[in-house]
């Protein structure tokens, strides 16, 4: 993605539908992930741009706190990526995290959240294209819910 | 008895076990009665709130509050003890963390009220009368605390200076912060630092004495509590029993486990972390056995792996849910969209 076009405009939660500009956090693992979303880019491969990547050692460091958090902040979905099952460069990070956020998709339902907003993928470092198709669909997915209906202060 | 301090202890949105927590400190009481005298305390005697009103502010020099803040009661009481008071205490998880009345933060005032005052079997009220807040009658207007939607603790409303969790607080905690006052008033050794949690910075396993398994803890499945009679003397965790221990802040001598129950987190997050909830669900998750065929299991049955766990708000937020990042339920503007 552009930095240009992921600065240019401001995502605003104005509640309208016309002009939503979701923010999207995405988690990446380092082995796997990152790579796949680096490849993304070097491939040039077009994205839609509301999302921002942070980079974990591994999925399972994404402590369901870190998700709880990105929610308060005001994030409108959150994806977590990681490596395939049994492809985890700590052999069993990605089972824990899978557990975690079959659970936290449940949790996140119970604090009236739709679970769509939470989304746990597996691409590889090969995988530059299922991550734009991850990013694309999540976006679409994210776009269809419109903004997170959680208020900080309400 | 000129010399003698000012204490209040008032209640919020809470059950009066704290109340009676603080008289369970036997003979301590005495100590609390030879430097202190008691000048609100409803569940104890006939106080009234205008004589707290008119006091010179910072003339008490303690107030304990129990309860969460409910109501615009609650919470004019909370503001009225903070200007009067030198230091104010949280007392007890409803005010620290919302405690039980706070899971009534997945909902709202609507259907509370519906539920309350229409839906439940035994109340007839067709015209669906609810409390109002103000009432004209030809005697005057009547006047009633006015319900909120969100609980809130005490220190979302007020400056707190002291945390003591529990529900209640322990005998030993409560001796500890009345030994830390007596001090101060006799001896003048200095409080803690304010925005000390009065219990222990270390996790519930830490004092509990269970055995438990070192290494390679798994667990095949989750049983509720009542579902199998648990090993006396082996973790409740280890047994498949959800045991809040490991995401909970000591200091109550774990006395649920010690009798069988599995912790169900009164005593709030520990100091490393803010939301006690999301860290006992990282650690439950973690927990469940992981086999070889792992890598050829499906998302579907994870998620049938992890329905295990029955009501993960409710156990993972059973006293802490207003004090948690997100503080209550909301609500999708937009429908589900058909799958």
């Amino acid at each position: 993605m552009s930095s240009e076009a992921a600065h240019a405009s401001t995502p605003g939660n104005d509640g309208g539908t016309e002009h939503f500009e979701p923010k999207i956090l995405v988690f990446c693992c380092n082995w796997c992930s990152y790579a796949g979303a680096d490849l993304a880019g070097v491939s040039r491969l077009q994205m839609p741009p509301y999302f921002r990547t942070i980079r974990v050692m591994c999925s399972a460091r994404v402590d369901p706190e870190f998700v709880m958090r990105a929610f308060q902040k005001g994030a409108d979905g959150v994806l977590v990526a990681g490596c395939h099952p049994a492809d985890c460069h700590y052999i069993g990070g990605n089972y824990r995290t899978r557990r975690r956020m079959a659970l936290m998709k449940m949790l996140i339902q119970q604090f009236g959240f739709d679970p769509d907003r939470l989304r746990l993928e597996w691409v590889s470092a090969g995988e530059g294209e299922k991550f734009q198709k991850t990013i694309i669909e999540f976006t679409n997915t994210i776009k269809e819910l419109g903004p997170t209906p959680f208020r900080e202060g309400e | 008895m000129a010399d003698k301090i000012k204490i209040a202890q008032y209640w919020g949105a809470g059950c009066g076990g704290c109340d009676v927590a603080l008289l369970d400190i036997d003979a301590k009481i005495l100590d609390v009665h030879a430097i202190a005298d008691v000048v609100f305390w409803p569940i104890g005697f006939d106080g009234k709130l205008h004589d707290i009103e008119n006091m010179p502010d910072k003339s008490i020099t303690v107030s304990f509050y129990n309860g969460a803040i409910r109501n615009s009661e609650n919470e004019h009481i909370a503001k009225v003890l903070r200007d009067k008071s030198v230091v104010m205490i949280a007392f007890g998880s409803c005010a620290c963390y919302g405690g039980t009345p706070g899971l009534a933060n997945v909902t709202n005032k609507k259907e509370i009220f519906e539920t309350v005052y229409k839906k439940t079997q035994s109340t007839d009220n067709p015209e669906f009368v609810t409390p109002q807040p103000h009432l004209k009658v030809k005697e005057g207007e009547l006047e009633l605390p006015e319900f909120w939607d969100t609980v809130k603790t005490l220190d979302q409303v007020v400056d707190v200076d002291y945390f003591m969790p529990g529900c209640p607080p322990t005998t030993n905690l409560i001796a500890m912060a009345v030994d830390a006052v007596a001090d101060y008033v006799t001896k003048g050794t200095p409080l803690p630092p304010k925005g000390t949690v009065i219990a222990s910075d270390k996790t519930l396993c830490d004092e509990c004495k269970r055995e438990r398994v070192e290494k390679g803890r798994r667990i095949e499945k989750i049983y509720q509590a009542y579902e199998i009679t648990p090993d006396p003397k082996k973790c409740l965790l280890d047994q498949g029993i959800i045991c809040l221990g490991p995401a909970t802040r000591a200091g109550c001598g774990a006395m649920c486990p010690n009798a069988q129950m599995p912790c169900r987190g009164c005593m709030g997050p520990t100091k490393a972390v803010t939301d006690q909830g999301a860290s006992m669900l990282s650690a439950v998750s973690s927990l469940l056995n992981i086999t070889d065929s792992e890598s050829k299991m499906t998302e579907e049955q994870i998620m049938e792996l992890m329905m295990q766990v029955k009501d993960p708000l409710g156990t993972f937020y059973a006293f802490t849910l207003p004090k948690s990042p997100l503080r209550r339920a909301v609500t999708e503007r937009r429908k589900k969209k058909v799958n």
